[in-house]
């Protein structure tokens, strides 16, 4: 378990002040032009020592991400961007990082823009986010104000401008190219990869797109030292992580733990239990909508980090924790998954286009039993289809829960389609 | 240049092409939809998905894939052939099983690849989704259930049309290809998009539910709309031309045609003179050709030369315009003219011709228009201009009329004023384009139709001279010609002889009575009223204004009824083919003037195709180099004179309805009423 004083959100709760004088106070902005002076490459060379890997959901480590951009500025301006687009069914994480500790945030902003010679970042805010939002430009404001942000940021000799800009609300735009598209003013539809954005991003010049949590823990990481990060945790899974447990469980919150805790600790510890008791389990997804459910067998052991859901065929994503009881109709609520999903696809390429509507009305028809038992088989083969054939990992979000639904809970599945043949043939 | 294995066959390809055109190279054939050569990648439709190493371990979209050195590409493994297989069923489960009644049936590509990738039955059980239809104008007809979002139909309009019309509202499966407000699109290149769609979701709205295409046949030949030339392919059933469709040729048309070059063509059924005719009290009157030509013979006895003269029209071919210049020298008359809008142009051909070429305009880095609005005067070459500004560091500017060239272009006047003031180095733009490697200077014929047009040439010519735009490794001079046949009636000398009458002349001569028999070679772009009471002989194929005023009509062949010679603006010399045969009594044009000469006794020396071929090129060298295209010579033109301050406008008021063919379309007017109403409505 995480002890105190290796928190770095000392105010996820929003008890203290989230102002610039109370965020100074818990350690914010100490001598940030320190962090500075150990230049980019010392700034990204820590970061990868600290295996800081990045928490927006795919795990790509951190360091490496920013040292993708090029090392020298040349004809074309270099822009961090920071994703604050949080939608994923599930996770409320960067929310509270925006709302109760935003300074911790910006100052990260800076160091981060820094380090890969960005003189400019834009924050692109989930449009739904509006009190959030509002907090993190007026923290914005006082560090500017204290000559944080701006000419000469903290005394470091470089410029650096932050803005704040809004989404409309489109999950698609969390992705990292749709966002891209969409800070440009166009419809929030992803770009095809290559080009990278550290090669040609925002406006075509370098841009690296960071989760709000991995650029948010940064200068706690360069303050404490890369080997204080990397010893929580466990290898290739180091540090702290915000986890938002919610659904079924007596107390459902936000809470910083180590990586690779027990998921039945964590739940347990934190989240008051299960409800009705650990043994009243029916499954969990462990890292937001978009991963493969796990049954309790299987939540009884397993660690909550990247690599041992991995293992398990699921996976951390944003370690939104979704606790569902006995109580829940399972094959319901991966079908809300997959409407979620269909609702939100951007219908720019076909398999996602076609096939999230497609997998959405079958598993519609699976919650009634309004199917034969080989429409399983073919459901399981659509979202196959889907899977590893997009432009972006939309379509693989949407096909993951129903493949994790079919491989642990085939039996429940098949069992309504019998229970509603035998009714029909009795009728 | 990079090595790359395609399905274990090692070979070495261009760098900075993509993996699909890599395999293109290597003759290997990629399932596409959304990919197009002349439109921006999307990679939305994933049909041309590939394995590759090194790289992920999922298949990737070839088309927007760059090659690397050592990449090794695999096309036919069983992930592959899975993936297409999993998309092609994606596309099919809403798309309406309405192939029998579509006409995009036999052509279509979803209907093809589906033989290669389709399933023989479906296993989606729901609902297909429905589509509203969507009103395009009066050439684009829509069947949305069809659309696959492939977006071509929408990057053709953003990107090679320039209107920014068509776009993609809503999200995931309520996606639809839409105008937002609905109205027909404002492009002189909107038939494009039917060619485009990969299904039947955009279909020819004049040729709905004419014909299949495998019942068609298919003859390559040249368009006479406009001065281009663009290739076209004719497809006929029976005699009748069903439909125009265009035919690759970078060097000119790209593969994109105008609209009235591929719609127009209901006007070759309408109007059409199908036997001779003589006017016998004030009426005319159905003849043979016998009496025909003796009503000719008799006005022509004892006819001075020069009481006789002769004009040919804009869609004339070659051929025909050679026979009418020989028959005229046979009578001695000098009175001939091939420029029935006046353009002052009769100098060396580098003085008439587009002499750095279309493919020029690609390499072109400055470009000066000079009294043209080539959006109207020649759509698809204005697409070009389009393309080269699109591709950057190029600056445009125009004197001449406002207009909406699709791209930005500074106007810097009006009217002959400003070019001497561009030409004495008075005005920035001067220096832009002394500063430019490739200077380009579009002469119109809205420059040069005018009374000081030969001293607006001379001032042109001194600017190119100036800008030392005109040397060994480019030639940026180029005339911009609107109609098909004026360069190949210069080529021949199509131009008022020793003492000879010029268009203007003729007229003249008509109204003083100085002229008494008048030719007209399908020439109906000239005032007839001031024909006065000449004798008027009409040669052509429509009953159009020439026709209305002839003593003796005599039926030819439109340009889809005869094998012909045409030269572009550019001098390119390009043969036309015969798709079909004229109605009637009608006759190819040449052989009507041969007919007509022995008549006269001053029988032409020529008695077939291939003779009178030979003739062309004894006349001018460069008919014999097809489809080859050269600067002109150069020399001393135009003539330095007095300018008004007349402002320079474009010659064609009317897109849609600029020659007897498209102005007895149905479909032509139908697209200008379109026009009106849209442009009413802003």
């Amino acid at each position: 378990m995480l002890s105190d004083k290796d928190r770095i959100f000392t105010n996820l709760y929003g008890v203290h002040d989230w102002h610039l004088a109370g965020a100074r106070a818990r350690g914010a902005w100490d001598n940030t032009k320190a962090i500075l002076d150990k230049g980019p490459d010392g700034i990204i060379d820590e970061m990868k020592k600290s295996g800081l890997r990045g928490r927006g959901g795919a795990g790509f480590p951190t360091g490496l991400k920013w040292s993708f951009m090029p090392k020298e500025v040349k004809d074309r301006p270099h822009y961090l961007i920071v994703n604050a687009d949080e939608s994923e069914p599930g996770t409320c994480k960067d929310r509270d990082i925006l709302r109760h500790d935003p300074h911790l945030f910006i100052e990260g902003c800076l160091v981060a823009g820094f380090a890969m010679r960005a003189n400019a970042g834009y924050i692109y805010v989930r449009g739904e986010f509006y009190n959030e939002a509002q907090n993190l430009i007026t923290a914005v404001r006082e560090a500017y104000e204290a000559g944080l942000l701006g000419k000469n940021a903290c005394g470091s000799g470089w410029d650096f401008d932050l803005y704040v800009h809004r989404g409309a609300g489109a999950y698609i735009c969390g992705e990292e190219t749709a966002l891209l598209e969409s800070l440009e003013g166009k419809k929030g539809m992803p770009r095809l990869k290559p080009p990278f954005p550290a090669g040609s991003g925002l406006y075509g010049c370098p841009s690296t797109v960071n989760n709000v949590e991995s650029i948010a823990v940064a200068p706690t990481i360069l303050r404490r030292g890369a080997t204080w990060f990397a010893g929580i945790g466990r290898p290739n899974n180091t540090g702290t992580k915000l986890f938002c447990i919610s659904g079924h469980v007596n107390k459902p919150c936000n809470v910083e733990e180590e990586m690779g805790i027990p998921l039945r600790e964590l739940i347990d510890r934190h989240a008051g239990g299960v409800r009705g008791g650990w043994a009243n389990l029916l499954a969990v997804i462990p890292g937001g909508a978009s991963v493969p459910l796990l049954p309790k067998s299987i939540c009884d052991t397993v660690l909550m980090d990247f690599d041992s859901l991995r293992d398990q065929k699921s996976g951390l994503g944003t370690a939104a924790v979704i606790v569902m009881d006995k109580s829940t109709d399972i094959v319901k609520a991966i079908a809300r998954l997959s409407y979620f999903y269909k609702h939100e696809s951007c219908g720019q390429c076909t398999p996602c286009r076609e096939g999230t509507g497609w997998m959405w009305r079958v598993m519609e028809r699976m919650v009634t039993g309004n199917a034969r038992i080989e429409e399983i088989d073919a459901l399981e083969d659509v979202t196959k289809q889907v899977e590893g054939h997009t432009i972006c990992a939309l379509g693989d979000a949407a096909a993951w829960p129903i493949q994790g639904l079919i491989r642990h809970f085939r039996p429940e599945m098949e069992r309504r389609i019998r229970a509603r043949t035998e009714k029909l043939a009795a009728e | 240049m990079p090595k790359v294995t395609i399905d274990g066959v090692e070979i070495e390809v261009p760098a900075g092409i993509t993996v699909l055109q890599a395999c293109e190279l290597a003759g290997v054939e990629i399932p596409r939809f959304c990919y197009h050569e002349r439109l921006s990648i999307a990679g939305n439709c994933r049909m041309c998905l590939v394995e590759v190493k090194p790289g992920p371990p999922k298949p990737q979209a070839s088309c927007a894939l760059p090659v690397a050195d050592k990449q090794e590409i695999f096309t036919q493994t069983p992930t592959v052939k899975k993936a297409r297989n999993g998309v092609m069923e994606f596309l099919l489960i809403n798309h309406p099983l309405d192939c029998p009644i579509c006409d995009q049936g036999g052509e279509c590509d979803l209907q093809d690849q589906a033989m290669g990738y389709g399933f023989d039955r479906s296993r989606f059980h729901e609902n297909k989704r429905s589509v509203p239809d969507k009103e395009l104008g009066p050439l684009v007809k829509t069947s949305m259930n069809r659309c696959i979002h492939c977006t071509r139909c929408i990057r053709f309009a953003t990107e090679v049309a320039g209107v920014e019309e068509l776009g993609a509202t809503g999200r995931g499966e309520s996606m639809e290809v839409t105008t937002y407000v609905e109205h027909a699109l404002s492009t002189e290149l909107s038939g494009n998009l039917v060619d485009l769609c990969p299904v039947g979701a955009l279909t020819s709205k004049p040729y709905a539910f004419e014909a299949r295409s495998w019942e068609l046949s298919k003859t390559e030949s040249v368009d006479v709309m406009d001065g281009l030339g663009s290739n076209i392919r004719i497809d006929t059933r029976g005699a009748q031309v069903m439909r125009v469709l265009p035919r690759l040729n970078d060097d000119v048309n790209e593969e994109w045609i105008s609209d009235k070059t591929r719609h127009a063509l209901d006007g070759l059924r309408h109007q059409r003179l199908d036997r001779p005719y003589v006017r016998r009290g004030g009426k005319l009157v159905e003849a043979t050709w016998d009496q025909a030509f003796a009503a000719i013979e008799a006005k022509l006895k004892g006819l001075d030369g020069t009481k006789v003269a002769a004009i040919a029209g804009d869609q004339c071919d070659a051929e025909s315009m050679l026979a009418l210049k020989d028959l005229m020298t046979a009578l001695g008359s000098p009175n001939i003219d091939c420029r029935q809008d006046g353009a002052k142009l009769d100098g060396p051909r580098g003085s008439y011709i587009f002499n750095p070429g279309v493919r020029g305009i690609d390499s072109a880095d400055a470009i000066l228009l000079i009294g043209t609005n080539p959006r109207w005067e020649s759509p698809v070459l204005n697409a070009r201009l389009r393309k080269r500004y699109l591709s950057g560091h190029c600056a445009i500017a125009s004197v001449g009329p406002a207009v909406d060239h699709t791209y930005p272009v500074e106007r810097l006047g009006a009217g002959p004023a400003t070019l001497r003031d561009l030409a004495d180095g008075k005005l920035g733009f001067f220096e832009k384009l002394k500063a430019a490697k490739h200077p380009l200077i579009v002469v119109g014929m809205g420059a040069l139709v005018r009374e000081d047009g030969a001293a607006v040439l001379a001032l042109a010519r001194d600017l190119a001279e100036k800008l030392n735009a005109v040397r060994a490794d480019w030639n940026g001079f180029a005339v911009l010609h609107t109609t098909a046949a004026r360069v190949a009636g210069l080529d021949l000398g199509l131009v008022p002889g020793e003492g000879g009458r010029d268009v203007e002349g003729i007229l003249a001569g008509c109204e003083k009575r100085e002229i008494e028999l008048v030719y007209l070679l399908a020439a109906d772009e000239i005032d007839t009223k001031r024909l006065g009471k000449a004798f008027v002989v009409y040669q052509g194929h429509h009953g159009d204004a020439g026709a209305h005023r002839a003593d003796v009509v005599l039926p030819g062949a439109a340009y889809t009824e005869k094998p012909g010679t045409y030269v572009n603006t550019e001098g390119r010399v390009q043969l036309g083919q015969r798709a079909g045969y004229p109605p009637g009594d009608a006759r190819e044009d040449w052989a009507i003037l041969r007919a007509l000469s022995e008549r006269l006794g001053k029988t032409l020396p020529y008695d077939s195709l291939d003779q009178v071929r030979a003739r062309l090129v004894a006349v001018n060298k460069s008919f014999a180099a097809l489809d080859q295209q050269a600067a002109g010579t150069w020399g001393i033109f135009g003539k330095t004179g007095a300018l008004t301050d007349a402002p320079f406008a474009s010659p064609i008021a009317n897109f849609y309805m600029t020659c007897p063919i498209s102005r007895a379309s149905k479909t032509m007017a139908e697209c200008m009423a379109s026009r009106a109403h849209l442009m009413a409505a802003e």
